[in-house]
């Protein structure tokens, strides 16, 4: 039959990194190869490919060189990192340098923030950067060096857990503790076991767990998939990472009890190409569950509960993190947010019912199903029981990762993280929200402010400008393009911060992007364009001494006629 | 996730598909169950605005975001909508009206849409929905971001300037062997529509017309097809589709017939092409009424080339795209009380900001060194302290000085025009017709 001899298209991400990887770019030729493979037309893989920021369609180098340009890595020397980048390789970011070795490109934040200014060398990380430093990787690289022997050991920089036993991540790890205990549990009461710890989605939308894994068990289409969200893309955040890089059979373990709640039997982890350093750790890891017979046929010694892990990498993209977008891209598409015609326990991967879940959502159930609910309510509030992974970084001496419970004062953190001089602080990420020290008296807890894992610090002599024109950017980049008021506002509101930024704002602008920003947050697709500008109409109403001495006298003042003529100057004979 | 519409769905049990009854702007409609809203409402006569919307793609697109109404109470594309029983949609209120009419003008703003110049003027949807919604100027700045025009395809053009990126294409032209011929390329504010030339070529010339027919705006033209229609025959040739509210508008009042006191007005044409100043004298015979409450003082019209006095009101026809442009600006806008920018070309630069997206040295070259017109051996670009200096590109008018009023149109009717004008002198009714909004 025509359709079995072609590849199935969710093997296409897979397929493009093999290309991708072989030859530093995809070639004309793989395009062709790759076109008759899966039967597509080749500009439909052209879009896939032009999608992700880690494809490339022209030779890019041996060593391509990914320097992150989040706003933490900006403060911490980003710009002279850069220089010397080019300076040592001889090619300019964006391009090869001449000889073709060295490839530079930026990319958006690389889920190093406590480590910055950092980079990916090959997918290898690359921490702490400076010019010397940069200097010596360059031409130990020419002379030679394999890229993996230079790399870093990547710290896990877990600063605080919480006093006495009270830890629900941060504990020992001994594989098959908790998997082994759906034993005596049938599976609605292992959701019941969820449901009873209230705990609730940590990728930031703070859906409850246990009501998601229940209405997805009801469902009758099979089968059923399990898919971890590991794309962690939001910048300022790591939590993830330490937690897979720390404990990889945790999550691991979560997955299959999601397995065994809803009734899957595979569970994808969508791991984000920044974090390929850890796909081995990850993947040793699951052969060893599976040598213990904790995954695999009658994992954990259930008979009949089969279940299997694989891991997909992804190929560089933001929005991928989003639930719908993810499972477009797990299928071979571009990661365009899907309409939300079903949520994704109806019809999710291959169009089957499936839960998506965060690493630390999958982390901590495991942890529930181990040590009980009970444990987990005795942690955090009332209302916002257990305990909340917090990534800080910014301008704080003791940048890590956190374990806090529920409940604490925005104030007790930034003492425990040594906050220098705190002034400005972004909460969850450039699509949360910005705090003055006037909210250090908030709580962190679902109820007041709700953390999706980013706690980024930054002092007085911080510019707020640079601050928002920085997440400016990285929506305009990361925006999937497909709805007009994300692909186009974000690109206007950029417009709109230079416009401030060269003194020529008036108080109309400031209106403009409040109502613009509105506007986005009614219209779009999605959470990206949704929240893109949650933090820009925020900080004009938290900031707004720093907005006032920003206002200018308005562009109609300040067309400069020598300005605008000085191109044509140049006929001057 | 919405919890509770998940678990309403779950718990009622699937109604054999009949009739429900919705409530659209307070009307209660009857209508079948799982209908698509924006149909529905199409069938009551309210006009809901869409743009991506085609009826027989399923699930809709979802992309363009001009259909934003509230659906029980909160915003949410109408053409993603399968009607249900007690289902109440908010269209018509400010902050919907607004959202939508935004939508459409950041349209406007992002691609470098230059109707005058379209062939699919006339037959576009984008351009239809500019005039249903009244959009007179972009609130937004005009991104000009230079795009190329794809002519390598066999029989299609891809006009990259005026794509909106609505998917059509992307999702029904496929070859016979049910290959894409269209897709989506890069993203964020890069994204594209990309063609596949080896699957174009093998599109049939039916083929190819309907993928330009399916295509809402001018992207994708047929070579020595495009304009098919004559004027009049075009597809938005006709009556505004929003009847009711057409007809509230086309009450206009006379105007007031009380003894006038006299104002001076002042008339200017920068970079335009006096199409502004020739619709002004459109008013036939009306000319001469006017003549009797308004005294011309620097003008085209008269020819008085310098200003005698303080002016009530001056009327700009055209953007800046030299120096002199820009100090008779100034000059203007100090010797008018009011003034006003009439025209697109002096709104945000109109045809003249063709070449915003170009460097000038590059149009400079192609008109004066490259074009094949040139004397031989003038090959020089004009350059002379007596010359006006060319910027470096075309400002539109209220980027040099405050404008108070703008009166859009290319060029806007004359009807329109004259009213705006007595509106703002004497206070005089203002209400304009589709007819007279609707200028192309
Ligand atoms: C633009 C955008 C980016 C997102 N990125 C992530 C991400 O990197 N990791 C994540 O777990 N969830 C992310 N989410 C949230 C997911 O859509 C989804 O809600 C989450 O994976 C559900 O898991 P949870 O219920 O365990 O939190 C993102 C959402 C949006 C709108
Ligand atoms: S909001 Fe942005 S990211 Fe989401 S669908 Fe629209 S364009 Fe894509
Ligand atoms: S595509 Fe439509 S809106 Fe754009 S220039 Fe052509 S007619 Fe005007
Ligand atoms: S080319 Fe036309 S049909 Fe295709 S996406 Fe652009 S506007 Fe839509
Ligand atoms: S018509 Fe509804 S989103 Fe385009």
């Amino acid at each position: 039959m025509e359709a079995s001899r072609k590849r199935a298209r969710s093997e296409l991400l897979d397929c493009l990194w093999e290309y991708q990887n072989q030859h530093g770019y995809i070639r004309d030729e793989d395009m062709e190869s790759c076109s008759r493979q899966f039967d597509i037309s080749k500009i439909e893989l052209e879009g896939v490919i032009s999608f992700y920021h880690f494809f490339h369609r022209r030779p890019s180098g041996r060593f391509i060189i990914y320097l992150n340009n989040s706003i933490v890595s900006e403060f911490k020397g980003f710009q002279r990192v850069r220089e010397a980048f080019e300076r040592e390789t001889g090619a300019r970011f964006g391009e090869l340098d001449p000889g073709g070795v060295f490839g530079l490109f930026e990319t958006s934040c690389i889920g190093l923030s406590d480590q910055e200014p950092a980079a990916l060398i090959n997918f290898h990380p690359f921490t702490n950067l400076n010019t010397l430093k940069v200097r010596q990787i360059i031409a130990s690289l020419k002379q030679g060096v394999p890229v993996d022997e230079l790399c870093d050991e990547v710290e896990d920089n877990i600063r605080y857990i919480p006093p006495g036993k009270r830890a629900v991540f941060f504990r020992e790890y001994f594989p098959g503790n908790s998997i082994t205990k759906l034993g005596g549990m049938k599976p609605e009461e292992v959701i019941e076991e969820i449901n009873r710890s209230k705990l609730s989605g940590r990728g930031g939308a703070f859906f409850p767990t246990g009501l998601k894994w229940g209405l997805c068990r009801q469902q009758e289409a099979k089968p059923k998939y399990i898919v971890c969200n590991a794309d962690e893309g939001e910048p300022g955040t790591f939590k993830d990472r330490v937690l897979m890089n720390a404990m990889p059979g945790l999550v691991l373990e979560g997955m299959a009890i999601a397995g065994y709640a809803v009734g899957a039997r595979e569970g994808i982890l969508y791991l984000r190409a920044e974090y390929s350093w850890m796909k081995e750790k990850l993947e040793k890891e699951a052969e060893r569950l599976y040598r213990m017979g904790l995954l695999g046929k009658n994992a954990a010694g259930i008979e009949g509960f089969d279940f299997d892990i694989r891991l997909q990498l992804g190929a560089g993209s933001y929005v991928v993190g989003e639930e719908t977008a993810m499972l477009n891209s797990m299928e071979g598409k571009r990661g365009e947010a899907r309409v939300k015609q079903y949520y994704p326990i109806e019809r999710g991967f291959l169009g089957k019912p499936t839960v998506v879940n965060n690493v630390e959502t999958l982390c901590a159930a495991a942890r529930i199903i181990e040590l009980g609910a009970g444990h987990f309510l005795k942690t955090g509030t009332v209302t916002s029981p257990g305990t909340k992974l917090i990534s800080v970084s910014g301008d704080c001496h003791q940048p890590g990762v956190y374990e806090i419970e529920y409940g604490m004062k925005v104030e007790e953190l930034l003492k425990l993280c040594h906050a220098d001089d705190p002034y400005y602080i972004q909460i969850s990420g450039p699509s949360g929200e910005c705090i003055s020290m006037a909210d250090k008296g908030r709580v962190l807890s679902k109820d007041d402010l709700s953390c999706g894992g980013a706690f980024m610090v930054f002092s007085k002599h911080r510019d707020i400008l640079q601050i928002l024109l920085n997440f400016a950017a990285f929506f305009k980049e990361e925006s999937c393009g497909v709805c007009t008021p994300c692909r186009a506002g974000n690109f206007i509101l950029q417009r709109k911060l230079e416009k401030i930024k060269l003194g020529l704002a008036q108080r109309s602008d400031y209106d403009d992007i409040r109502q613009w920003g509105h506007i986005m947050q009614t219209a779009s697709r999605c959470g990206l364009g949704k929240t893109a500008t949650n933090t820009l109409i925020k900080a004009l109403d938290t900031f707004p001494d720093f907005f006032e001495v920003q206002q200018g006298e308005g562009l109609t003042r300040k067309f400069d006629l020598n300005k605008a003529t000085e191109e044509y100057e140049k006929f001057k004979s | 996730m919405k919890s509770s519409k998940v678990k309403q769905k779950r718990k009622e049990p699937q109604k054999p598909k009949g009739e429900v009854t919705l409530k659209i702007d307070g009307r209660e409609i009857k209508a079948r169950e799982g209908q698509n809203l924006v149909q529905v409402a199409r069938e009551n006569d309210i006009f809901i605005p869409s743009l991506c919307y085609y009826e027989h793609i399923d699930p809709p697109l979802g992309t363009c975001r001009v259909c934003i109404c509230e659906v029980n109470g909160k915003p949410a594309p109408a053409c993603m909508q399968k009607v249900k029983d007690n289902m109440e949609v908010q269209v018509n209120t400010p902050e919907m009206e607004d959202t939508r009419k935004a939508i459409v003008e950041m349209m406007f703003a992002e691609g470098n849409h230059f109707c005058p110049a379209c062939e699919k003027s006339g037959n576009c949807g984008l351009q239809h929905m500019g005039y249903e919604m009244g959009v007179s100027i972009s609130r937004f700045p005009h991104l000009f971001k230079d795009r190329l025009i794809d002519f390598h395809p066999k029989r299609i053009i891809i006009e990259h300037n005026r794509c909106v990126k609505c998917h059509r294409c992307v999702e029904e032209v496929r070859t016979q062997e049910g290959k894409k011929v269209f897709s989506l390329c890069n993203r964020g504010n890069e994204t594209v529509v990309g063609i596949d030339y080896e699957q174009e070529a093998k599109l049939t010339q039916e083929e190819a017309l309907a993928a330009m027919q399916l295509c809402p705006t001018g992207a994708i033209l047929v070579r020595g097809m495009s304009m098919a229609k004559p004027f009049g025959d075009r597809r938005f040739d006709k009556k505004s589709v929003q009847k009711e509210e057409n007809a509230k508008k086309a009450v206009v009042e006379a105007a007031a017939k009380a003894a006038k006191e006299k104002k001076v007005i002042a008339t200017l044409s920068l970079a335009g092409c006096f199409g502004c100043h020739m619709s002004m004298l459109d008013i036939d015979l009306g000319f001469i009424d006017l003549l009797e409450v308004v005294e011309f003082n620097k003008s085209p019209i008269n020819d008085i080339k310098e200003f005698t006095r303080q002016c009530h009101i001056g009327l700009v026809e055209g953007g800046c795209c030299n120096s002199e442009n820009v100090e008779t600006l100034r000059e203007f806008r100090k010797k008018c009380d009011i003034l006003v920018a009439m025209g697109e070309c002096s709104i945000w630069g109109g045809l003249p900001a063709m070449r915003n997206m170009i460097p000038l040295e590059e149009c400079l070259e192609e008109a004066y060194l490259n074009s094949i017109t040139t004397v031989s051996g003038e090959h020089i670009v004009p350059y002379h302290e007596d010359l006006p200096k060319i910027l470096d590109r075309v400002y539109p008018c209220n980027e040099i000085v405050k404008i108070d009023y703008f009166i859009p149109g290319c060029p806007p009717n004359p009807e329109h025009i004259w009213k705006a004008v007595k509106n703002l002198l004497w206070g005089d009714h203002y209400s304009i017709l589709y007819s007279e909004f609707k200028y192309d």
